[in-house]
């Protein structure tokens, strides 16, 4: 979470107009999670359904590697586990 | 170089439009602004402007579309009255707290119910607080002026606020009056293309529109207090530039025969134009009267009608619409408040006219400075409003 | 069609947006980003998306992102384009922007459907998806017009007399493909490449488009975060949420499933649980009936269309 001070209104940017792409990334949604997910990488066949379907982004993918869950982001909903076809991610509690 | 056309108030103010150079037209039409819409149809099809006219499905969808067509920087115009200023009520508010410069044309009309097309300012009254720049025009000329002048104010990035034109519905907007205009390129040198100070150019990303919460809110509606501020400067810039390409004044208001005055009349729009020739008469029969015409509404200059006013002994302010339920009517109240805090002390009658685009003639006028010497005179006001031409 | 690893790496929809775990919204606004070819400019209409990832000060949106009112973003998506028409005619402007409106069903079929009715007669180019979690989700689940027969929300609840809302959700393909627009479809997230590929046909459309999506919500629709895109996928399984496309007012049927009963998908969820007690049994029967009826409707258009 961002602890920058909130700013008056002479400095704002007029408008409420938000100046900087994607801010929310200070924004660490992780702590909403009760479950995490926990990917096996022996059994994962890295067919990336889990990192389409992420509604948060939160699984990582470089090139055509998947790479790990992101759990700054995770919110712990357990689509990724659900829809992976050879259940490669366990719902784990935290 | 001045070229004088005959023109009524709906062609002039399309006619200051097309001269602007505006990008995006996006309106619906209502009686009696429809001349301003057909006229400007008129151009595009004619392949006289490289205006993008949308024809929307109403006015709350005219608003919406020239606030899109305005966050990307291009400059947006529009016109409305009545029951379609109405219907874009919200949009309007969204157009300010965004800051964005869209000028619109306001046909002035009653307000249903009953329904009635003829002229009064109960429309861009009800919408007085939307937080837009609020300029009246006496006659045809003046609505000309105002509409080209109005874009430079609300490009200014000190002000940033839309701004409406408002022009008496039949009154101003069916009359043919010669007006002054000005050649193309003479326009275009005074409304350079528009610079905005944020646009969504998607290869630069922002996000417009957020949710507030409120932690951020009060902040932003506190700019839009500030830019308020700042708009009688600005204006004073954008009117003395004119001043000078046109050889006509413009201000915060025109004082008519006020040095000496004791009694006067305070009002907006083509009334002024009666209320003048009523007084040029009254005071070659040895009366002092005098007459203000409010140009600037909002921001209400304070300061420039207090000094205006505060030597009369007696004020009437005229309204062309009811604050149902209110101490006063509109403007009255605010004349009222104004006095009130500046510590000057005046006696105030505020006569409400013209409603559904009843008639004020020169003897209703007469009776009313009439009224306005007698007061000065007793310093007894009986009745604070009075509700002038209705029959009883 | 496309391969997964074909896909943009890069998410214009920034993480730490605050949209429900399990969102259908919020993979749908991230799959619409990974079909997009740029430069975009995104307009929201008032709703979970929209609100959900501009809490000021920060901002999900990787691309230029609008939100102006509830009922407008077609008039404002129309207001966009027609600037850039402007713009680019007078030479101050010389790039393709692709305009896309993202609104869901409340800013669509009922609120909303002027502003989309004049911008599609109007023949706007932009593409218009609206993500359809059957009810006015963001204000706490209110009826919409999109919400299904016998549905529990909030001002159609499941109740002794009258067991969720009585009405039918509304055909929103076929009103926008009244319009002779070029280009009408519907999707399930659960079919990410058939939604992808749309998302993509439809900006590429010079004129205007309208997907309608189908967007499960867990906390609407009362089920499990993580059976989001299973009730997706058994939405278009139990035939209740055909997939199809009207081109030029050609119906095509992109997927043709073997049917589920409707049951199979009304079941798992909390919103239609009260339709399975038995005395409200019969309302069961009628939506099947009524799948039925759009299914061999749709299926006939295809046919002769």
């Amino acid at each position: 979470m961002s602890v920058e001070a909130k700013r008056g209104w002479m400095s704002l940017p007029i408008g409420g107009v938000l100046l900087e792409a994607g801010s929310s990334v200070k924004y660490k949604t992780g702590n909403w999670r009760a479950f995490k997910p926990v990917i096996d990488h022996g059994k994962c066949t890295g067919c990336l359904l889990c990192w389409i379907y992420c509604p948060d982004s939160a699984i990582m993918r470089a090139g055509e590697k998947l790479v790990d869950v992101n759990y700054d982001f995770c919110k712990g909903c357990g689509i990724c586990a659900s829809e992976c076809p050879v259940k490669a991610i366990a719902m784990v509690e935290e | 170089m001045t070229k004088v056309m005959g023109l009524t108030g709906d062609e002039a103010v399309a006619q200051a439009a097309k001269q602007s150079n505006v990008d995006v037209v996006a309106a619906y039409p209502i009686t009696p602004q429809t001349i301003i819409v057909e006229r400007f149809s008129e151009y595009v099809h004619n392949g006289e402007v490289d205006t993008e006219f949308v024809c929307v499905e109403s006015e709350h969808s005219a608003m919406s579309a020239c606030i899109g067509a305005s966050l990307t920087g291009a400059r947006v115009f529009t016109a409305t009255s009545s029951q379609g200023l109405a219907l874009m009520h919200e949009m309007m508010y969204i157009a300010s707290g965004l800051r964005l410069p869209i000028v619109m044309a306001v046909a002035n009309r009653a307000l249903s119910a009953p329904i009635n097309i003829h002229g009064d300012h109960s429309d861009m009254m009800g919408s007085r607080d939307c937080g837009w720049v609020q300029v009246y025009a006496e006659n045809v000329q003046e609505a000309y002026d105002w509409t080209i002048q109005s874009f430079k104010i609300a490009e200014d990035h000190d002000v940033l606020l839309p701004v409406s034109v408002n022009l008496d519905g039949f009154i101003l907007t069916h009359s043919t009056e010669d007006v002054g205009t000005l050649e193309d390129e003479e326009v275009a040198k005074f409304l350079p293309p528009r610079k905005p100070l944020y646009d969504i150019d998607p290869e630069k990303p922002v996000s417009v529109g957020a949710l507030c919460l409120p932690d951020y809110y009060f902040e932003f509606k506190r700019q839009q207090a500030e830019a308020m501020k700042n708009i009688p400067r600005a204006m004073r810039r954008v009117n003395t530039e004119y001043e000078a390409l046109t050889g006509r004044k413009y201000g915060a208001l025109d004082a008519l025969e006020m040095e000496d005055a004791e009694a006067g009349i305070l009002c907006l729009g083509s009334t002024a134009g009666t209320a003048r020739f009523v007084a040029k008469e009254l005071r070659e029969r040895g009366k002092r009267v005098g007459v203000v015409k409010l140009w600037l509404y909002r921001p209400f200059p304070t300061k420039e009608i207090v000094d205006a006013i505060k030597g009369l002994r007696a004020l009437v302010v005229l309204d062309r619409a009811c604050s149902f339920g209110a101490p006063y009517g509109a403007v009255c109240s605010d004349i009222v408040s104004a006095l009130s805090q500046s510590g000057a002390k005046l006696n105030v009658l505020n006569g409400i006219y013209g409603l559904g685009g009843r008639d004020i003639t020169p003897s209703d006028i007469e009776a009313i400075f009439n009224e306005a010497l007698r007061i000065a005179e007793t310093g007894i006001v009986e009745e604070p409003v009075k509700f002038i031409g209705v029959r009883e | 069609m496309v391969r997964l690893s074909e896909l943009p790496t890069e998410d214009l929809l920034a993480p730490g947006h605050r949209l429900c775990a399990g969102c259908g919204a919020a993979m749908i606004a991230k799959m619409t980003l990974k079909a997009v070819r740029g430069p975009t400019v995104v307009v929201s209409s008032t709703g979970c998306i929209e609100v959900a990832t501009t809490i000021y000060p920060y901002t999900s949106w990787r691309t230029s992102w609008v939100h102006v009112a509830f009922e407008n973003a077609a008039a404002v998506a129309a207001g966009i384009e027609s600037a850039y028409k402007a713009l680019t005619k007078k030479g101050s402007w010389d790039k393709r922007v692709d305009v896309i409106a993202l609104c869901g069903d409340g800013g669509t079929f009922d609120i909303g459907i002027q502003a989309l009715s004049g911008a599609l007669e109007r023949g706007h180019d932009f593409l218009y998806i609206c993500y359809d979690n059957e009810a006015y989700m963001n204000t706490g689940i209110q009826r919409s017009g999109a919400t299904p027969h016998g549905a529990s929300t909030t001002t159609s609840p499941a109740g002794t007399k009258v067991p969720g809302k009585p009405e039918w959700k509304k055909d929103l393909a076929g009103i926008c493909a009244a319009h002779g627009i070029d280009y009408v479809a519907t999707a399930s997230p659960a079919y990410w490449n058939d939604y992808i590929t749309k998302v993509r046909k439809g900006i590429e459309v010079n004129g205007p488009a309208v997907i309608h999506v189908l967007s499960p919500c867990p906390l609407g629709w009362r089920h499990d975060p993580s059976e989001s895109v299973k009730m997706a996928r058994l939405a278009v399984q139990t035939r209740y949420f055909p997939v199809y496309e009207i081109e030029k007012g050609k119906y095509r049927l992109n997927i043709n499933p073997k049917p589920l009963p409707v049951d199979e998908f009304l079941k798992p969820q909390g919103r239609f649980r009260h339709l399975f007690r038995p005395e409200f049994m019969k309302e069961v029967e009628e939506i099947q009936g009524w799948v039925d009826e759009n299914w061999n409707r749709i299926t006939k258009l295809c046919e002769t269309g």
